[in-house]
């Protein structure tokens, strides 16, 4: 604030007020939508407050899961969705450390063109190229399988620059030290670069977990088996009831669910996930 | 590119390192995407029977086609009022964020989390509250005298999806405005000040000129955002309809190639999303060369 203008402070409170009212509404509104029974609805208006009835929906989405629907308990979705969430996070950043560390330190003959094929990953998003590489998945026999969730969305061109951005600051001495030390480029990775990027480690970590926890087309297609559904995907199967009102209490109940895990890690993390969400557009 | 002076001998370990990498790239990118270009100049019978080469033919119908079109004019519409509105909303908070003293940190906390929220889920929330029955805002609408039906109105669900998707992408903008901001130093704002010029002046003059980086960096963002991130959002709220109202490239791409199995047309208009795609790349990339280098 550069002078004071008590009209203008309290114009930029009520700016926020409104900014976080409008962000937090239709969570509230789903939350409420969650605690109340079947019935509350058909009188024609959403109730406003919560209801008596959240740890009973809450229970049955939790081991039941809606299954006029067939889709199945959302603890299980719930587990899906952290194994890939994991398994795409570990994988990326085991990777694209990897191939960061080739790329920075050797000198090797098609580098510059091992540089070009990751950065063309970067134009690719799974979404315009879905057909093929579920055609890919299938004749690989990675439907209904972790490592098909997981392995498609490994490859990442971001990741790989970030860590090849982080490398290059790292002082020369270090690397020359290393070697008159007598290590060998592995000792040199895991004893030096691993700990000295320990920070951009962490804030890549928590933007690929939420990233992997938010896949929604992918899963969509490989997963064809309600046992390997994953709780974003799986609310769609709820959404998509034919001839009948959808059953919002119990939807409402697996989005709040569905979207937990990420958002508490957004707000215990919430450095780390500014810190990771700058960094890797660098 | 830039080289360390220092640096390891050998082949194999170097090659070793970047196999993993290098596999999925081929496997699961440049297969498919080279399988997306070859699909594209083919044409199948209704049945897989028959395969025959067209040349560029899919392409040629996509252009004369007009369901492909109205997908086109949908698309931006969609993209261009998600990236207003998004971007709008979020300079205003972060402005406002940074301006304040007190409860600066909590104000931030609460508008960044929803990015942890899955553009689907965001998509069935705003879903719930535009509900011609019992949606809260639908309520609200009909007391105003405008009777909401996005399940018939196609500008209904233009706007569903469109709020859907920018409630979703301001805690993002949001945050690189906030850190766009920061980097603004205080001393030319106290020196304007000191000119003369008021809060609005100030904000004009000299706060938005010196965003501009900012602003440009998160239009491309926003706009790849758009195009293939609110793919959700569409298939699980409105599925392209009422009519093609909503039908975004994305979603055409998938309803193509999975539902109506028309797989010529659906790899045309993948190839053409991708050489989309590696222009904007190309462009954000161009664009962050030369803030390194500035």
């Amino acid at each position: 604030m550069v002078e004071r203008r008590p009209f203008l402070t309290v114009l930029t409170h009520l700016t926020l007020i409104l900014g976080v009212a409008f962000v937090a509404l239709p969570v509230w509104i789903a939350f409420v939508a969650s605690t109340h029974g079947a019935h509350d609805f058909i009188s024609g208006l959403m109730p406003l407050w919560p209801g008596d009835q959240m740890v009973k929906n809450y229970w049955q989405v939790l081991s039941q899961g809606e299954s006029t629907a067939g889709a199945p308990p959302i603890g299980l979705m719930l587990f899906n969705s952290s194994v890939m969430a994991l398994g795409i996070a570990v994988g990326k950043i085991a990777v694209s450390l990897l191939s960061a560390f080739a790329i920075v330190y050797f000198r090797f003959p098609f580098r510059i063109a091992a540089f070009w094929v990751i950065f063309l990953t970067l134009m690719l998003p799974v979404e315009v190229r879905i057909l093929p590489t579920f055609e890919v998945a299938a004749s690989l026999g990675l439907l209904n399988s972790y490592s098909g969730l997981i392995l498609p969305l490994i490859a990442s061109a971001t990741a790989t620059f970030l860590f090849r951005q982080v490398f290059l600051t790292i002082p020369e001495e270090l690397a020359e030290a290393s070697r008159i030390d007598g290590a060998g480029p592995m000792k040199f990775f895991r004893d030096i670069l691993i700990p000295l990027s320990r920070t951009n480690i962490a804030a890549l970590f928590v933007i690929l977990f939420i990233y992997g926890w938010n896949q929604y087309l992918w899963p969509l297609l490989v997963t064809t088996d309600a046992s390997h559904y994953t709780a974003v995907m799986g609310i769609q199967r709820m959404v998509a009831v034919p001839d009948s009102e959808p059953l919002w209490h119990l939807i409402m109940a697996t989005a709040i669910l569905a979207m937990l895990p990420p958002v508490l890690v957004i707000l215990v993390m919430q450095r780390l996930f500014v810190r990771g969400l700058i960094e890797q557009e660098k | 590119m830039q080289d360390k002076r220092v640096s390891f001998k050998g082949l194999w370990l170097p090659a070793a390192l970047l196999a993993p990498q290098l596999a999925i790239t081929a496997v699961f990118f440049l297969w498919p995407a080279s399988q997306a270009i070859y699909q594209s100049v083919l044409r199948q019978d209704a049945f897989g029977l028959s395969v025959k080469f067209v040349g560029l033919e899919n392409f040629a119908d996509l252009i004369v086609d007009p369901s492909y079109l109205n997908s086109v004019k949908v698309t931006l519409v969609f993209s261009a009022a998600t990236t207003v509105l998004a971007m709008g909303l979020a300079l205003l908070f972060a402005v406002a964020a940074d301006r304040v003293l007190r409860g600066a940190t909590v104000y931030k906390t609460l508008v960044i989390w929803p990015y942890a929220v899955a553009p689907v889920l965001a998509g069935v929330l705003w879903w719930l509250m535009f509900n011609p029955t019992i949606g809260v805002l639908a309520y609200a609408l009909s007391y105003l005298g405008m009777d909401w039906n996005h399940l018939l109105s196609g500008s209904h669900a233009m706007t569903l999806i469109v709020v859907a998707a920018a409630w979703k992408q301001i805690s993002y903008n949001f945050v690189f405005f906030i850190a766009g901001l920061q980097s603004i130093p205080r001393s030319m704002l106290e020196a304007g000040a000191i000119d003369g010029a008021g809060p609005v002046k100030r904000f004009f003059t000299i706060t938005l000129p010196l965003l501009s980086p900012t602003t440009f960096f998160l239009i491309v963002v926003n706009l790849v955002y758009a195009f293939f991130d609110t793919f959700g959002i569409v298939h699980a709220t409105t599925t392209g309809g009422p009519g093609q109202a909503t039908n975004i490239l994305v979603y055409k791409v998938y309803s193509d190639g999975f539902i109506g199995l028309n797989l010529g047309s659906s790899a045309a208009q993948s190839v053409i999303l991708m050489v989309f795609v590696m222009v904007l790349t190309v462009i954000q990339f161009r664009y962050i060369e030369r803030r390194v280098h500035y």
